[in-house]
């Protein structure tokens, strides 16, 4: 319907864009009738999310005429605001926003690095940055998981940790149960991805693909080539982050740093 | 100047000076000075709050101090490793804190982190030592608070400690079975000859345990002295 009337795509797609948007609002406002106000974030997401996507595309418009090598800039700034937005998941814990800077930057870094020198990765800009952006946006996902569940595991267990800690343990000892446990939830969503590929649902680069002309048997052995590349994205950043985490959590002197511990203020 | 040896000329196996840890600006321990004789039972008392937890915490190194330290057995104690110190200084929380899996694997655990690993007879022994004798294959979770205590008392045990810290041991038991597990506690200190830190909210149970009473309030050490001179609140 849409189609019959707007001919130009940019048009086109600021149209769609804000169908999309009522329809948003709308569910937003019967979730208000319920008690639920999520308006204010709703408003501001979506604000957010238009322009970021926007700025993205401009920006892609004018890289796909550059050189490929002019794409690893792009994504170090995209590891840089990927560790930034999963360190604020973190709260008060020490030293987050490193952590998540060093194991987003690694973890997906040599993923990115590994599969592009394979040749899994073509070396364009068009294929680059919107593969690592995913392999990134994926080790943000499951950093900011790892994160949320060691620091909320830590807190319920802290007399285990601190009689394990009397008793002359490690430190790594007293919480590796725990980091065990956040390494394991933060891998939840990439590993279902993966099981579920294909039954549950249809990824969208797989469906963009298609729509494009690739033939639909490449298209989907390429979507499993990236969903397992967004598993090893993810684990090798929540490995490094979790190893990270268990470092962070305790003073010099063995104990747990104040904002974990049993006498925090 | 501190004296080089308690009230009752013994040699001073632990001697806090000037501890005091701050947090937010506000001193929960406060420039705190004394001396535990070797063998000797000081019940640390006082109101919820005051600070005889926090002091416990200090002395393990849990917690670090903002300033003043902790002499064991005439050595500063930031000079020994925190794991080691944690051996020779060991704690026993209000709350047992049992590792999930058997009664011997929890008495194991601290030998086995120094990569020592204790015979069934040694564990038997640590058990008989709180009156378990023969609970080493049982899981945890069937174990009651009472036998649950007990099993945290043989498991710092098993480090061998100098000292043992007790921070309100019985104090989640009902009555019957912290007079239980008090005595046990009594029996392992006389025969091991252990210096002990005991903090009890429960000054009749200081009374009866101590060798000498500390008494803490608001984060300070107002009086030690001994049991009978304790008076009540």
């Amino acid at each position: 319907m849409l189609e019959a009337v707007f001919h130009d795509p940019i048009a086109l797609g600021v149209a769609q864009a804000a169908v999309a948007a009522v329809v948003a609002i709308g569910v937003v406002l019967f979730a208000r009738s319920r008690g639920i106000n999520l308006v204010g974030d709703l408003l501001i997401s979506m604000a957010r999310g238009i322009s970021q996507i926007v700025v993205v595309g401009l920006i892609l418009a004018v890289l796909l005429k550059w050189p490929w090598w002019t794409s690893p800039a792009l994504l170090i700034v995209m590891i840089a605001a990927a560790g930034k937005t999963s360190s604020r998941r973190a709260k008060q814990f020490p030293g987050a926003l490193p952590v998540s800077l060093y194991a987003i930057g690694l973890g997906a870094g040599a993923t990115i690095a590994v599969m592009t020198a394979s040749g899994v990765i073509e070396h364009t800009a068009a294929s680059l940055v919107p593969i690592g952006s995913m392999l990134i946006a994926s080790a943000m996902n499951a950093n900011a998981l790892a994160f949320d569940r060691f620091r909320s595991e830590v807190e319920s267990h802290v007399g285990e940790i601190e009689a394990a800690l009397a008793l002359g343990a490690a430190t790594h000892v007293t919480v590796s149960p725990y980091s065990q446990g956040a390494l394991r939830a933060a891998l939840i969503p990439p590993v279902d991805n993966l099981r579920s590929l294909g039954i549950v649902w249809i990824p969208g680069m797989m469906a963009g693909m298609v729509l494009s002309g690739t033939s639909p048997l490449y298209a989907s052995i390429y979507q499993f080539v990236v969903l397992a590349m967004i598993f090893v994205s993810a684990s090798l950043t929540c490995m490094i982050s979790t190893h990270l985490m268990q470092r962070r959590a305790f003073t010099s002197a063995e104990q747990l740093v104040p904002e974990l511990s049993a006498s925090k203020p | 100047m501190l004296s080089e040896v308690t009230g009752n000329a013994q040699p001073i196996a632990i001697r806090a000076e000037h501890l005091t840890r701050e947090i937010g600006g506000r001193a929960i321990v406060r420039d705190m000075s004394f001396e535990v004789g070797r063998g000797e039972l000081l019940a640390i008392v006082g109101p919820s709050g005051s600070g005889k937890s926090s002091l416990l915490r200090l002395i393990n190194r849990l917690d670090e101090p903002t300033s003043g330290t902790v002499y064991l057995d005439g050595q500063d104690y930031r000079e020994i490793a925190p794991r080691e110190l944690r051996c020779r200084a060991g704690m026993v929380m209000q709350r047992a804190f049992l590792f999930p899996g058997t009664v011997a694997s929890n008495v194991r655990f601290g030998p086995l982190q120094r990569g020592e690993r204790l015979s069934d007879d040694d564990v038997e022994k640590l058990l008989a030592q709180v009156d378990l004798a023969g609970f080493g294959a049982r899981t945890v979770e069937r174990l009651s608070g009472g036998e649950a205590q007990r099993v945290s008392i043989a498991r710092s045990l098993a480090n061998r400690p100098e000292v043992l810290l007790m921070d309100e041991p019985t104090s989640a038991l009902d009555e019957e079975l912290a007079r239980q597990v008090e005595q046990v506690i009594l029996d392992v200190l006389r025969s091991r000859e252990l210096t002990c830190l005991f903090v009890t909210h429960n000054r009749t149970q200081a009374r009866r345990i101590a060798d000498r009473v500390l008494t803490v309030v608001a984060g300070a050490a107002v009086g030690i002295g001994k049991p009978e001179e304790l008076v009540d609140a």
